[in-house]
């Protein structure tokens, strides 16, 4: 006895830890695909939001030059003399790449580079502090040398200072920028606002509803749940076109409310391309998400509870109140994290129907990725967003857990 | 009262959710180029009706290239996520995996973190390795966002399972891969089938990476709505839409049938416990 029992102890755990090693090599294969197809390219964002050597790699010698520079003044004879070295002996493309970066710290500071390097190479003149502001007087002024010297940083932090709404002064201090250019910031709180918006109209609009589909016989609300299920099926963005169709100025909604005389023809209302749409579309979009967790806890409430609290004489709306809702909540949870989850990245819905007033975090983003081209920026938008997202998931995650998400 | 006012209100959210759904089904059959009721079409006028917009799908070559690119994306992205899903699935029964609650947490996260961002970090990442403008990148990453809802099916599907069933043919002397696709395999398909079913709409569906991964040569349905909406406004995406509406209507039913089939199972499970 007193030898076996170590011993079989030390079995079971050998046999439990095999177990749980079995196991591990059955999750192994997805987690390792999802860490290198999806996990690692998002973490090539976080570099990237801070990396930036395309410019000091194409004018090493002006950024050895600019880090002695003390900013207060212009810089002196010497620096102007190593960017023309730069600018002489670069290579094309790497001159172009750095061109298209700098862009994007000076507005126009890509032809100012491509242009000055023509130009020296053109002449024969030695290049110094005159001849640079001759071909292009804005080599004259602080704020380009400053804007030139944080491009050259390799690791810098100049586009959360952006995302932020800061900029670097003449004196390359971060100061805020002007309030007409404040655009992230309000960007982010209104992105927080509308995904609020539409989890509280999913909740005033589902929990009506999950509640009425839990109350009927469990047949009739199998047929009824396919109305819920159907949109929650069908693709995004034929829902998204469905609204296009709906909400357009000339849309069966605008001239459902003329035949009624609601409105006059002058006076049809704007309900595509501003925040109204993206409103709208978003909450019918989401609001299955809502249902769902909704219906599901609702179903578990045994409905003996409600009707113990009435015999006791509660008047119906009373014993809601004080036994039905508060069993509830976990379903209001579940569905409002998910659906203002869900809301905060969203990307196509406002692309296509919320215009310019009803544009999202998202779509500056996708902005920045696709036309302006300013890839720091987008990373460093991204790195924002998805902290917001990973918080609020985070949440989800502690209090709800996996098991909460009910997909059927 | 009180009540008749509740089910008046259930009743309109439910038009709410269904109608926009329909509105798009008579348009599709317009004779008109336009997006909106023409009076013959509200007079019920059969000349304001026409089949032109599904001819016009049809034969153009460019949808049907769309539909080739989006079935093989789907099919090969779905059959890669449910193996992969339904194992994971299997392994996370274990309540004692260490890290469980870590490693479910990124599993899912593809449900979560925001479409543009995935894309954003996928084309530098895939651009680097050469898989963007391939079919084999947007397979990869339609897979990543398909694996959630098949992790997430079988997991329920699992949650009520009889684990003796499967070491009762493992004392049979079944080997666990023989005992697997036996004994275990048949009872949780319903659970993987509504999981696929699941991955493959995600994919059918998905437009932003397409977008960002996929060149000219890759383009899916869509993306051609996509393309439509921006640029040519024309009902023939209304026809296109309609079918897709017909298509996920399918599904469901198929997923619904699956879920009940998957509920009785359990049913008859517990009732031999009991």
């Amino acid at each position: 006895m007193s030898t076996s029992g170590p011993t079989l102890a030390r079995q079971l755990g050998r046999a439990e830890a095999k177990a749980r090693l079995k196991s591990f090599g059955l999750v192994a294969p997805l987690l390792v695909f999802i860490l290198a197809s999806f996990a690692l390219p998002i973490a090539t964002l976080l570099v990237r939001s801070v990396h930036n050597p395309e410019v000091a790699a194409a004018l090493p010698a002006t950024a050895a030059a600019l880090q002695i520079w003390d900013g207060a003044r212009l810089p002196d004879e010497a620096a102007f003399g190593a960017l023309a070295q730069d600018l002489l002996t670069a290579p094309e493309d790497a001159l172009s790449r750095a061109a298209s970066r700098f862009n994007s710290d000076l507005p126009g500071g890509r032809a100012l580079l491509l242009l000055t390097a023509r130009a020296l190479k053109a002449s024969k003149d030695a290049p110094s502090r005159a001849r640079f502001v001759q071909i292009d007087p804005r080599w004259g002024e602080q704020q380009v040398w400053v804007q030139l010297g944080v491009a050259l940083e390799v690791w810098t932090a100049k586009n959360f200072v952006t995302a932020m709404d800061y900029r670097y002064d003449e004196n390359r201090a971060v100061v805020a920028q002007p309030r007409e250019k404040q655009l992230y910031v309000t960007l982010f709180l209104r992105t927080l606002w509308v995904a609020g918006a539409v989890t509280l109209l999913c909740l005033v609009l589902g929990y009506p509803l999950a509640y009425v589909l839990a109350q009927a016989p469990q047949r009739l609300s199998n047929i009824l749940m396919i109305f819920v299920l159907l949109p929650f099926w069908t693709s995004l963005i034929v829902r998204t076109t469905s609204w296009i169709v709906l909400l357009q100025d000339h849309g069966p909604i605008n001239d459902m409310l003329l035949a009624l005389g609601l409105i006059d023809d002058k006076s049809r209302l704007a309900l595509i391309y501003n925040a109204t749409g993206t409103l709208i579309a978003m909450t019918h979009i989401l609001l299955p998400f809502m249902v769902l967790p909704l219906y599901s806890v609702m179903r578990g409430i045994p409905p003996t509870l409600t009707r113990a609290a009435l015999s006791l004489g509660a008047p119906p709306f009373l014993a809601f109140l004080r036994v039905f809702l508060p069993l509830s909540v976990p379903g209001i949870a579940a569905g409002s994290l998910l659906v203002f989850i869900l809301a905060l990245g969203y990307y196509i819905t406002p692309a296509l129907v919320g215009g310019l007033s009803g544009e999202l975090y998202s779509n500056q983003i996708a902005f920045h990725m696709q036309s302006s081209l300013n890839w720091g920026l987008a990373s460093a938008l991204s790195v924002i967003l998805l902290s917001a997202v990973i918080g609020f998931y985070f949440v989800y995650m502690r209090i709800i857990g996996a098991e909460g998400l009910r997909l059927t | 009262m009180m009540a008749r006012a509740l089910t008046l209100y259930a009743g309109l959210v439910l038009f709410f959710l269904v109608a926009p759904l329909l509105v798009i089904v008579p348009l599709s059959f317009s004779a008109e180029p336009y997006f909106t009721f023409t009076p013959a079409m509200l007079s019920l006028d059969p000349d304001g009706y026409s089949l032109r917009w599904y001819e016009a799908v049809l034969s153009n070559p460019a949808w049907l290239r769309a539909l080739s690119n989006s079935l093989l994306i789907g099919i090969a992205s779905t059959l890669l996520a449910t193996s992969l899903g339904t194992l994971a699935a299997l392994g996370l029964q274990r309540r004692d995996l260490p890290l469980r609650g870590l490693i479910t947490g990124i599993l899912i996260s593809p449900l979560v973190v925001p479409i543009i961002i995935a894309a954003a970090g996928m084309y530098f990442f895939y651009s680097q390795i050469g898989l963007t403008g391939s079919l084999l990148g947007l397979v990869l990453a339609h897979t990543a966002l398909g694996t959630p809802f098949v992790v997430i099916t079988v997991s329920a599907t699992l949650s009520g399972f009889d684990w003796t069933l499967p070491r009762a043919a493992a004392s049979l002397g079944a080997d666990p891969v023989t005992a697997f696709f036996r004994v275990t395999l048949p009872l949780i398909l319903p659970g993987v089938i509504s999981g696929a079913l699941f991955a493959f709409a995600t994919s059918f569906d998905e437009v932003v990476m397409v977008l960002f991964l996929g060149g000219p040569e890759q383009r899916t349905i869509p993306r051609q709505i996509w393309t439509g909406i921006r640029e040519e406004i024309s009902p023939a995406i209304l026809a296109v839409a309609t079918i897709l509406v017909l298509l996920s209507g399918l599904l469901l039913v198929a997923v619904e049938l699956l879920r009940r089939r998957a509920e009785a199972l359990r049913t008859i499970a517990n009732l031999n416990a009991a």
